[in-house]
């Protein structure tokens, strides 16, 4: 969704002012709207990527004007209502005139009365290290952001639609947020951080050296092919060095993909990466059960 | 953290007319309570664990640690969400996939999140209202160095600057270099040199002279 909460790169909206000595909360009911969207999350009411979403549809100049937690508030109120936990009537008179549907009451399964808040929301991250899933990237790739303008949720924001980058690493698999904010299911994928020269993302008179290393989906990628056909591709600047997540080098654009660095790269990488023998179509998500199911999380 | 804040205790004694979000919330939770779904005990403590015992004091240990055990480096580089929960900080919500980033002589990170504001709970609490702000979040990604310099962090041109958006699951928090003339500190010394600001990448390590002003953050 092209909405105004997909700020990176805007401008206008000033310098960006600190408290001094800011307490954690700043009212008493943002406390509250804190708690209970963890426990509602907790006792799977929603998702994390329908709480987004929820937070993404508030009319642009509304999520302009309000605080943190009013959107927090908006966004619960929101998806309480439509989940059906509660009526509108309900929220406007403080009082209950039906209980709960039977599966949002069920006190989640945590045992240390807890309330099964323990976490944000277990589903979106559950599936990080299913080895059935074949990643379609490998780190040192060239890729390039797919160039869509979806009105649904998206993780991809505009700044990065249809610039080129290079896949540094591997974090294994997780869902989808595009399906899952919808109720589409959870479609496992790899998630790859891609780095993106400055001057790719904001022009050719863009000299600093500040690459934006960011988040993606397989869904959101493409293969360069236009990068892959040529033997070298203007690598970061040389001062990259040996730190990790380093540039794959010389070598041409399908290179191993191992890259030499010690550190994290490729640590990172031999864990998570399966081989990428299966054809992509092998990564079938699995249906998992979704919407008002119980997620305690045993730890 | 911040200690020494007048925090409410967490009843209104005021009689001045509630905020509008102030009903809301009120209405709200008594709907939840009534329904069964909520417990303001529970309520209560979940509240607490995030306004005293998770914050920033959590990362600074990881840190100091980090700085002082090379072993340790090995295994917070390798599997970060593991590392930081031998030092006793379990993973919780917005902490389970977790990545260190480890400032160079070459490289500053910066963490951001443009689309919402997610951020390393687990070792840095909940969010500052600044990291939330549509002006941090625009910024970031396209002027990190103007932005820093906001901060009073002035990254040499030598150095690149390596935005990090947190747009998936991953959380990320940044290892600071660690500041010369510190090679006498104990662990626990080390650790009151880590700011808040200097785990996100928009600020440095205090310098050890400067120990005993001992900033909230």
């Amino acid at each position: 969704m092209n909405g105004v909460h997909d700020l990176g790169g805007m401008h206008g909206f000033g310098p960006v002012i600190r408290e001094h000595n800011e307490p954690v909360f700043h009212s008493e009911w943002e406390k509250r709207v804190f708690g209970m969207t963890l426990t509602a999350m907790g006792r799977g009411v929603c998702n994390v990527d329908e709480f987004r979403r929820a937070i993404e549809r508030m009319p642009p100049a509304g999520y302009l004007a309000a605080s943190y937690y009013e959107k927090w508030l908006h966004a619960l109120e929101a998806l309480l209502v439509e989940k059906g936990v509660v009526t509108r009537e309900e929220l406007l008179s403080g009082h209950a005139a039906a209980p709960a549907p039977a599966q949002a009451a069920e006190s989640p399964d945590d045992g240390e009365g807890n309330g099964g808040v323990e976490s944000f929301d277990s589903s979106a991250v559950k599936l990080r290290f299913d080895k059935s899933y074949k990643p379609g990237f490998k780190v040192g790739d060239r890729v390039v952001a797919r160039n869509f303008n979806p009105e649904h949720h998206t993780r991809l924001p505009r700044y990065a639609r249809g610039k080129r980058g290079v896949i540094r690493y591997d974090h294994g698999v997780f869902v989808f947020p595009d399906t899952h904010a919808h109720g589409q299911g959870g479609k496992p994928q790899h998630v790859y951080t891609v780095a993106f020269e400055a001057r790719e993302l904001w022009g050719p008179d863009e000299s600093q050296r500040a690459p934006v290393y960011l988040d993606c989906w397989e869904g959101y990628l493409e293969r360069d092919r236009a990068a892959a056909a040529k033997p070298a591709v203007k690598s970061a600047p040389k001062a990259a060095g040996k730190l990790p997540g380093k540039p794959p080098g010389k070598s041409s654009g399908k290179s191993s993909g191992k890259s030499s660095d010690k550190s994290s790269t490729k640590t990172r990488t031999a864990k998570f990466a399966a081989p990428a023998r299966a054809s992509k179509s092998a990564a079938k998500p699995k249906a998992r059960p979704r919407a008002i199911a119980r997620k305690g999380r045993k730890r | 953290m911040s200690e020494g804040h007048d925090h409410h205790d967490g009843h209104d004694h005021h009689s001045a007319p509630l905020s509008e979000p102030a009903q809301r919330v009120k209405a709200l939770e008594q709907l939840l309570v009534e329904k069964g779904l909520v417990n303001p005990q529970a309520l209560d403590e979940l509240i607490d664990t995030y306004e005293r015992r998770v914050g920033p004091r959590n990362g600074a240990r990881v840190v100091a640690r980090a700085w002082t055990d090379p072993e340790y480096r090995k295994r917070l580089l390798d599997n970060a969400a593991r590392a930081i929960e031998e030092l006793g900080f379990p993973p919780g919500p917005q902490g389970e996939h977790m990545m260190v980033l480890e400032n160079t002589p070459r490289v500053h990170n910066l963490v951001v999140c443009t689309l919402c504001s997610c951020y390393p709970w687990s070792v840095l609490g909940l969010p500052p209202v600044w990291y939330k702000s549509t002006a941090y979040r625009a910024s970031a990604v396209n002027d990190p160095r103007g932005l820093l310099k906001g901060f009073g962090v002035d990254v040499g041109d030598d150095k690149e600057v390596r935005v990090w958006d947190s747009s998936s699951e991953m959380r990320y928090f940044v290892i600071p270099e660690r500041p010369t003339g510190t090679e006498d500190l104990s662990e626990d010394e080390l650790a009151d040199l880590v700011t808040r600001d200097s785990m996100i990448g928009t600020g440095l390590p205090k310098s050890p002279g400067r120990r005993e002003s001992r900033a909230a953050r």
